[in-house]
């Protein structure tokens, strides 16, 4: 039997409060996203002290890391609710939702500046992209970012309103990048070194956070080299 | 003018966005999460085309010949034509995307993919969906930020209001606020396929409740071909679902096995010498149900045998995943593996401009019907949904009326969600009924079964077990065995009575099936 302990909250303006909840894992394989699963399946959810409870809400899709959605706050670390293996935890767990974003309802979040940035930054291509052989690696890792937010959450530079977006941009500005137009260059490379290069604080805190697994410094490694020092591919 | 509104932001989707903003028409992108959460991520072995990169002679006309025969027969000739026609400028639309399709000297390499004789899957590892994804994502992006596209994520599609036979837009839920608000205009479905029918039994997204379906069907959407759903070979249990496990895996030399006597047994390459592993997916998912229910062994995949520079520049997500669900390094050992729902190739029924029965409706990628026949070649969905879409769009785009009305003549009505009791008890029944192997007895029987579920207060609930019985009575009517409907009462193909396309439409309270010619151009009425 394992404890969750959950921070609730029904709506963007309502308060939040910590709410614990009862599982009996199923298999060892058993992740956060069965228990969520499981809890929201049952017919009149109760907490551990047995009062009524709203469903979680929380979001998820693919269930196996490929799409991003359960990204959530899990004993202190942002990951992916689908690879977090309770087996990996002490007997209680806690779960919160991402803190850079604004709550929706429970655990799921508003991620939509996210997307905002990349519309702002432009990125996409202005006519067709520059693919040579050697570009294709990084341009491969670079398409596997997931848009979770994992990577802002741990990051003491990004702040939802500031002018840094952060590896959650670097990463796909990279896919960009490798393959940029020349037409493109200008633009593109001074958007990179703006919101990106000048303001990472270099603290790597993000390393090892991608639930892709994203090499973040191979991936920064080459953005620099071409938006800074124009080492183009 | 009013703007086309889309429902769903998955390849298909994206690329109806796409189209309709090449050719200057604005679209409103529907979805109940972002792109990036889309089923089309999940899309892992490739995309076919015959671009004849791999000097093996190959050719559009030879990939229509596949498709059509892997479909044994059931698609609509014409349709694959065009399919494959457009499949290498599609590529080439991806590659001039930015996606990172594998190259050799500025060239993109192709793999081999079941069914197919020549190697033309296009590829990025086994991440091909996601590669796509990203790249058109993108490109959307583009005309999202000129207002051209413009996006309503976490919006969920309740229903559509049709007036004497003609669509006059959608009424959708914001999901984050619960607001529900009626949007106008001609509207292309893109919302996937039917797993929400399957919870727990397939390798798609769970975000997929199949009310979408249900309800479009209840409103009087025709629907074609739902008894062939298609089992992949090779998946794994995993959490809350199935795992797939690409068909990538045996198009670089994985192969399959049983234990006999003590020693492997490759019984598909026995059996089938030519293409062996790689045999259409229905046939290879009939003789792992078989061998394993007549020896009562396990069947394993044997990837053993890959090189270090296969797993290394072809496989190396795929060997990462296994090792994280599964505990097992493919490279080392063994994987067990059965056959799990991974597509529908019914849906929507759909004529050749991807035009539904309901003037002004539009239906593209896996929740219409349409390429595949009785059963898909892999890596021919990801084509299928980007040529659809733009397909979709194309039409749509040139039937845009002048004026629209504003006010809907339908209004929604508003339920609570299903409960996941109900889900469970409706795939139950659905899984006695819909099983690799089929009878009459089990179709009859999981039809009563709905019929004794005690009437529920939720319509929506209602409206599931409709299209649920719609689905059986599909399978029940089809007596023969072809592709993926594979029953034991009745063995054989049977092309006179059954080389057609199974139609099923609900008016005056019923469920009506009836077999049409195969692929007829124009309205279904």
């Amino acid at each position: 039997m394992i404890e969750i302990l959950i921070l609730r909250r029904e709506n963007r303006n309502a308060k939040p409060y910590w709410q614990r909840f009862t599982y009996e894992p199923q298999t060892s394989d058993d992740t956060l996203a069965s228990v969520l699963t499981a809890l929201n399946a049952r017919e009149d959810l109760q907490d551990a002290d047995g009062n009524p409870a709203a469903p979680i809400r929380w979001e998820c899709s693919c269930l196996q890391k490929k799409c991003g959605a359960c990204a959530m706050v899990i004993d202190g670390r942002p990951r992916l609710a689908c690879g977090a293996r309770l087996s990996e935890f002490k007997k209680t767990i806690r779960v919160e939702p991402l803190r850079k974003f604004p709550v929706v309802a429970d655990l799921m979040v508003d991620r939509s500046v996210m997307f905002q940035n990349l519309k702002e930054l432009q990125l996409w291509f202005e006519s067709e992209a520059n693919g040579k052989d050697k570009a294709m690696p990084i341009a491969y890792q670079s398409s596997r970012c997931l848009q979770c937010g994992c990577c802002l959450e741990v990051c003491p530079n990004f702040r939802p309103d500031g002018k840094f977006t952060g590896m959650a941009s670097a990463v796909p500005m990279t896919r960009v990048l490798a393959q940029i137009p020349d037409t493109q260059k200008k633009e593109m490379t001074k958007a990179y070194r703006l919101h990106v290069y000048e303001g990472c604080g270099k603290s790597l805190s993000c390393r090892n956070i991608c639930p892709a697994g994203l090499d973040i410094d191979e991936i920064l490694l080459n953005s620099n080299a071409i938006a800074v020092w124009k080492r183009f591919l | 003018m009013e703007r086309i509104k889309i429902i769903g932001a998955g390849l298909a989707g994206l690329s109806a966005a796409i189209r309709l903003a090449e050719l200057g028409i604005h679209s409103t992108l529907i979805s109940i999460q972002p792109s990036e959460r889309a089923q089309s991520v999940m899309a892992e072995g490739g995309i076919n085309a015959a671009l004849n990169t791999m000097g093996e002679d190959d050719s559009p006309a030879q990939h229509a010949a596949d498709t059509l025969k892997a479909g044994v027969d059931l698609a609509d000739p014409e349709a694959v034509r065009g399919l494959a026609e457009h499949a290498p400028e599609i590529l080439n639309w991806l590659v001039n995307l930015g996606a990172p399709l594998s190259r050799k000297k500025g060239v993109v390499i192709q793999r081999n993919f079941g069914g197919q004789k020549k190697k033309r899957t296009a590829y990025a590892q086994s991440s091909t969906g996601k590669v796509l994804m990203t790249a058109l994502i993108d490109e959307c992006r583009k005309y999202e930020a000129s207002a051209v596209v413009h996006r309503l994520s976490h919006h969920e599609f309740l229903s559509l209001s049709i007036r004497e036979g003609h669509c006059e837009g959608v009424w959708v839920r914001d999901d984050y606020n619960g607001e529900t608000f009626f949007l106008s205009g001609p509207v292309i479905i893109a919302c996937g396929g039917l797993n929400g029918f399957f919870p727990g039994m397939t390798t798609g997204t769970t975000s997929n409740t199949g009310n979408a379906a249900a309800q479009l069907f209840s409103q009087g959407v025709a629907f074609a071909n739902l008894e062939f759903i298609q089992y992949h070979p090779t998946t794994v249990k995993i959490p809350e679902k199935r795992m797939l496990i690409s068909e990538a895996a045996r198009g670089e030399g994985g192969r399959l096995f049983i234990t006999r006597d003590g020693v492997p047994f490759y019984f598909m390459e026995e059996k089938y010498p030519e293409l062996g592993n790689l045999m259409p997916r229905d046939v290879v998912s009939r003789e792992m149900f078989n061998i394993s229910r007549e020896t009562g062994e396990q069947v394993y995949l044997d990837m053993r045998g890959l090189s270090k520079q296969i797993w290394k520049e072809k496989l190396e997500d795929l060997r990462d995943e296994i090792i994280y669900y599964l505990t097992i390094d493919p490279a080392k050992d063994p994987v067990p593996v059965s056959p799990g729902i991974h597509y529908f190739m019914g849906g929507i029924c759909v004529d050749r401009s991807h035009r539904t029965n309901i003037t002004h409706l539009y239906a593209a990628g896996e929740c219409a019907c349409q390429y595949h026949g009785a059963n898909r070649l892999g890596a021919n969905s990801t084509l299928g949904a980007i040529y659809g879409g733009r397909v979709a769009a194309e039409t749509a785009a040139a039937e845009m009326p002048g004026d629209f009305p504003v006010a809907p003549s339908e209004k929604v009505i508003f339920e609570e969600s299903v409960s996941a009791l109900h889900t469970h008890q409706l795939r139950d029944i659905l899984r006695e009924g819909l099983g690799i192997l089929r009878n009459e007895d089990e179709i009859r029987q999981a039809i009563t079964h709905i019929d004794e579920m005690p009437v529920s207060s939720n319509s929506m609930e209602e409206k599931r077990k409709t299209f649920a019985n719609a689905i059986l009575l599909s399978a029940l009517n089809r007596r023969e065995s072809r592709g993926a409907h594979t029953r034991t009462d009745y063995p054989q193909k049977d092309d006179e009575n059954f080389r057609k396309t199974t139609v099923v439409r609900y008016f005056n309270s019923t469920i009506h099936v009836h077999f049409e010619p195969i692929g007829r151009e124009g309205s279904h009425d």
